[in-house]
């Protein structure tokens, strides 16, 4: 089980890596993630299914933290000891109009199942993805075929626009066309940012909030985020988010809970890692 | 010893069972109480009088032969003695560990109305530790295998005793289990150092043993829905999914980094073993000064667990030390270990410092005023009595209710306004053909051994059920029948 079938660097920082889970890629929908845990001592952590077929899961992550970097490490026939899921509420698809999908660095991966049923289930999709730098951009070609239009954003302009992925969001509002919903994901500061350029606007706007989690059952507490003013938990009132009514701020604060601990945790990694090769 | 003469001498005190140094043990994880010695266990059975009417049984919950397990300490067959546990009670060296005895079969002991009652809970330990010692595990002989199958979703207490009441009955039982390990409350909440994780080990290789099937990481509601269960060939579906969605207070700043549910706490420290960090992966934050909201059995695991990380710990009660739901032997034990206590006052607001970690708790004194709905005197707060209390971490431990997973994905299941599934007590049948239930799911935040004697309960109902004799009070015929001509 949760075999390792197939894998790929798309950057140096980032993997993807497809994984026999028979069950759950047979329930799988947008928007749903997993929870991974590599061996009995391993960390949980949730994964967004960027796509779910012949009984397998893909699954693109960012090597940032001791146990990202250890799925990095390993190779096609390696096994994970779980995979739990599908979690959370599938995205709410169905036939909008127009919507604009935003996704931001790693994000794009966590918005490109969900920008690729909108496109099937009718809507006119404009996406926009965005990364620091060229060589991070990750699924073009499938967004690309996801969407309608395609507008990519550089921060430094080596690839599409420089600037960010807001600067390309007001030029579509500016265009006068009615949008029907936006969708980002990313990282927080940009989701937040994105809220605030459809606020005035009244533009409805979702989110899909990556809060640390632990069980993914609603049993923990651990994901909790302030939306309008009560506390949900992320992984099953969500993820996905009125962007407009999420405390954003918060949210910045909670994910940066433990950065001493993985900080430590990965320098441990690294030193016993260089020990073995 | 002639059988006439030690009725009348009665020995007053009970044996003292060694637990390991207050000192030593705040600092480890190990299990505190070490248990009776053979010698230990014989003595203190010594004490109890076999009365005709015993009324310790009427006091527990699964009714065990508690003269009779007792006997057999006393003639010193111990592993004869840990099979009459057994007959009713399928985890006797959990029970013996976590039961709240003084409230129930030690409550009423006769020996008690002079002295301290016979020490029940000890003794069961004794024995059933004494049998996992020897390796001398008995499974019993099953049944021709019935053909029928049943879902048990959850492997806290409920779901592990009615799995193997089923499997012992010759049905086909899997277990569905939304982490990925199995014992809910019993493995992720109850910590080391009171329940060692070997002993719940050996309960679920009894399962094993017992054919049961086991599917761990495996979310009932998401991966598979309970109508799936049934459509998929389950003759029948027992929910034990617990009461684990933690309750906040509510007050401002609980958010903020550096507070805890009592179940995350616990979660990383019992489950992902946080308290082994870094060589375990999973991290817990745990300040200099550790504030634990509550007093129940969940706070006092919380605020000894926090000990044990190093924290200095305290208990914040907003009723006083009579009302505290703990078992009385765990409060005892905090104290020994010095987890300090504060009565009389809740918390009114976590402040937090400008990069939004916990820095204090406002806290206000309370007065006992009249006795509310649970009889316990009503906490009222004295105006104007706030004061603050420096703090890095707070967990809060104010209860739990039950975990809407399964209800919210299930149709036809009936909840209460508590969001609990709405169950028959006497057979856990519930307002949907085929699907029983019982433990917190039912009841809210219970014990172990109320939500195993649900369980054994829905066990009989459910044989019964698959038998086709059973009769369902709840199910409505029409509505399932015309929700099928819908289709
Ligand atoms: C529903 C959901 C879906 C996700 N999908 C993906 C995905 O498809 N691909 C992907 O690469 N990541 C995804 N994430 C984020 C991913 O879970 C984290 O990157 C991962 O937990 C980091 O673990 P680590 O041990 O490697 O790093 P850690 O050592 O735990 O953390 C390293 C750094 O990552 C940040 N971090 C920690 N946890 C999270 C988190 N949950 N979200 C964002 N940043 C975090 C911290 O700020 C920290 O500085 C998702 C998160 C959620 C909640
Ligand atoms: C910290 C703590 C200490 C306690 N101490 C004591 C004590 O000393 N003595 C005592 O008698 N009682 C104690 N209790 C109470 C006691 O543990 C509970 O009453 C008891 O565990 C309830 O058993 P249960 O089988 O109903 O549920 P649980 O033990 O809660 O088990 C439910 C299981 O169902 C699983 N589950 C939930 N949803 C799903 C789903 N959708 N799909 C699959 N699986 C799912 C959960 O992961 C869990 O494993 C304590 C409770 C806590 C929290
Ligand atoms: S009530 Fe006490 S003394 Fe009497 S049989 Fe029960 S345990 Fe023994
Ligand atoms: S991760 Fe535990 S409640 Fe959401």
């Amino acid at each position: 089980m949760f075999e390792i079938v197939e894998k790929k660097d798309l950057h140096e920082t980032i993997c993807l890596i497809k994984v026999t889970a028979g069950l759950i890629a047979s329930k799988a929908l947008p928007g749903q993630f997993v929870l991974i845990r590599i061996d009995e001592k391993g960390e949980r952590i949730p994964l967004t299914i960027v796509d779910a077929r012949d009984g397998l899961l893909t699954l693109i992550f960012q090597k940032v933290g001791k146990t990202t970097v250890h799925l990095g490490t390993l190779s096609k026939g390696d096994s994970l000891a779980d995979v739990v899921g599908p979690l959370g509420k599938p995205s709410e698809i169905k036939k909008y109009g127009t919507v604009v999908c935003i996704g931001g660095g790693i994000g794009i991966a966590e918005e490109y199942p969900v920008a690729r049923a909108f496109k099937e289930a009718g809507n006119y999709c404009i996406s926009i993805i965005g990364a620091r730098t060229k060589s991070l951009l990750i699924l073009e070609d499938e967004m690309r075929a996801a969407s309608d239009e395609l507008l990519i954003t550089t921060d430094d302009g080596s690839y599409g626009v420089k600037g960010l992925v807001i600067d390309e969001l007001r030029k579509i509002i500016d265009r006068g066309k009615p949008i029907s919903l936006v969708m980002a994901v990313g990282p927080v500061v940009m989701m937040k940012a994105v809220a605030e350029v459809t606020r005035p606007y009244g533009i409805k706007t979702l989110v899909s909030l990556n809060s640390i989690m632990v069980d993914g059952t609603g049993m923990c507490g651990a994901c909790r985020v302030s939306v309008g003013g009560k506390t949900k938990f992320a992984c099953v009132d969500g993820p996905d988010f009125d962007a407009h009514e999420v405390d954003f701020d918060l949210m910045i604060g909670r994910l940066k809970m433990y950065l001493a601990d993985e900080k430590r945790s990965l320098e441990e990694f690294t030193k016993k890692q260089a020990v073995h090769s | 010893m002639n059988s006439d003469k030690p009725k009348k001498k009665l020995i007053l005190e009970r044996q003292k069972m060694s637990r390991q140094d207050p000192l030593l043990r705040s600092k480890n994880f190990k299990e505190v109480a070490l248990g009776y010695t053979d010698e230990e266990a014989v003595v203190e059975a010594v004490r109890c009088i076999d009365c005709k009417k015993p009324l310790c049984i009427d006091g527990c919950p699964v009714e065990i032969d508690i003269p009779g397990f007792i006997r057999l300490i006393q003639q010193r067959d111990f592993l004869g003695s840990a099979r009459k546990l057994k007959e009713k009670n399928s985890l006797p060296a959990i029970c013996g560990r976590v039961c709240p005895q003084e409230d129930q079969c030690e409550k009423v002991c006769l020996v008690g109305r002079k002295g301290d009652p016979i020490a029940i809970g000890r003794l069961e330990r004794f024995a059933a530790d004494y049998e996992r010692r020897i390796g001398n595990v008995e499974v019993p002989k099953l049944p021709a295998p019935s053909g029928k199958r049943v879902a048990v979703v959850g492997s806290g207490p409920a779901g592990l005793t009615i799995a193997s009441d089923l499997a012992k009955m010759g049905h086909d039982v899997t277990i569905f289990e939304a982490l990925h390990s199995i014992g809910g409350v019993l493995r992720y909440g109850i910590p080391e150092f009171r329940l060692p994780k070997a002993v719940l080990e050996a309960e679920v290789d009894y399962l094993r043993k017992l054919g049961v099937k086991i599917e761990k990481s495996f979310v009932v509601g998401r991966l598979r829905l309970l109508d799936e269960f049934l459509m998929d060939g389950f003759d029948a579906v027992f929910v034990g999914t617990g009461a684990g969605l933690p309750y906040f207070m509510g007050v401002p700043g609980e958010n903020l980094n550096g507070v805890y549910s009592a179940n995350e706490f616990l979660t990383r420290v019992n489950l992902m073993k946080a308290y082994l960090f870094p060589d375990y992966d999973t991290p817990v934050v745990v300040g200099k000064k550790v504030a634990v909201i509550g007093a129940g059995n969940t706070a006092m695991d919380a605020a000894r667990c926090a000990l044990r990380l190093g924290a200095e710990s305290h208990i914040i009660y907003r009723r006083s030390r009579e009302e505290a739901p703990a078992r009385k032997e765990e409060v005892e034990n905090a104290q020994e270990e010095g987890v300090q206590f504060h009565f009389l006052a809740a918390p009114v607001d976590v402040l937090g410092t400008p990069d939004g970690w916990v820095r204090a708790l406002r806290l206000i004194r309370m007065e006992l005023g009249e006795p509310d709905d649970s009889g316990r005197r009503r906490p009222v707060p004295v105006k104007g009595s706030e004061t603050e209390f420096d703090v890095q971490t707070v967990v809060v431990a104010v209860g739990q209710g039950p975990n809407p997973l399964v209800p919210s994905t299930t149709e036809k299941l009936e909840v209460n306004k508590k969001g609990c599934i709405v169950a028959d007590p006497a057979t856990g049948e519930t307002t949907k053909k085929g699907v029983f239930a019982g433990g917190d799911i039912v009841t809210g935040g219970a014990t172990v051994i109320l939500a195993m004697g649900a369980a054994r309960k829905a066990a009989r109902a459910i044989d019964k059920y698959l038998e086709g004799e059973f009769e369902g009070k709840y199910w409505s015929p029409t509505a399932s029948s015309s929700s099928a001509l819908e289709q």
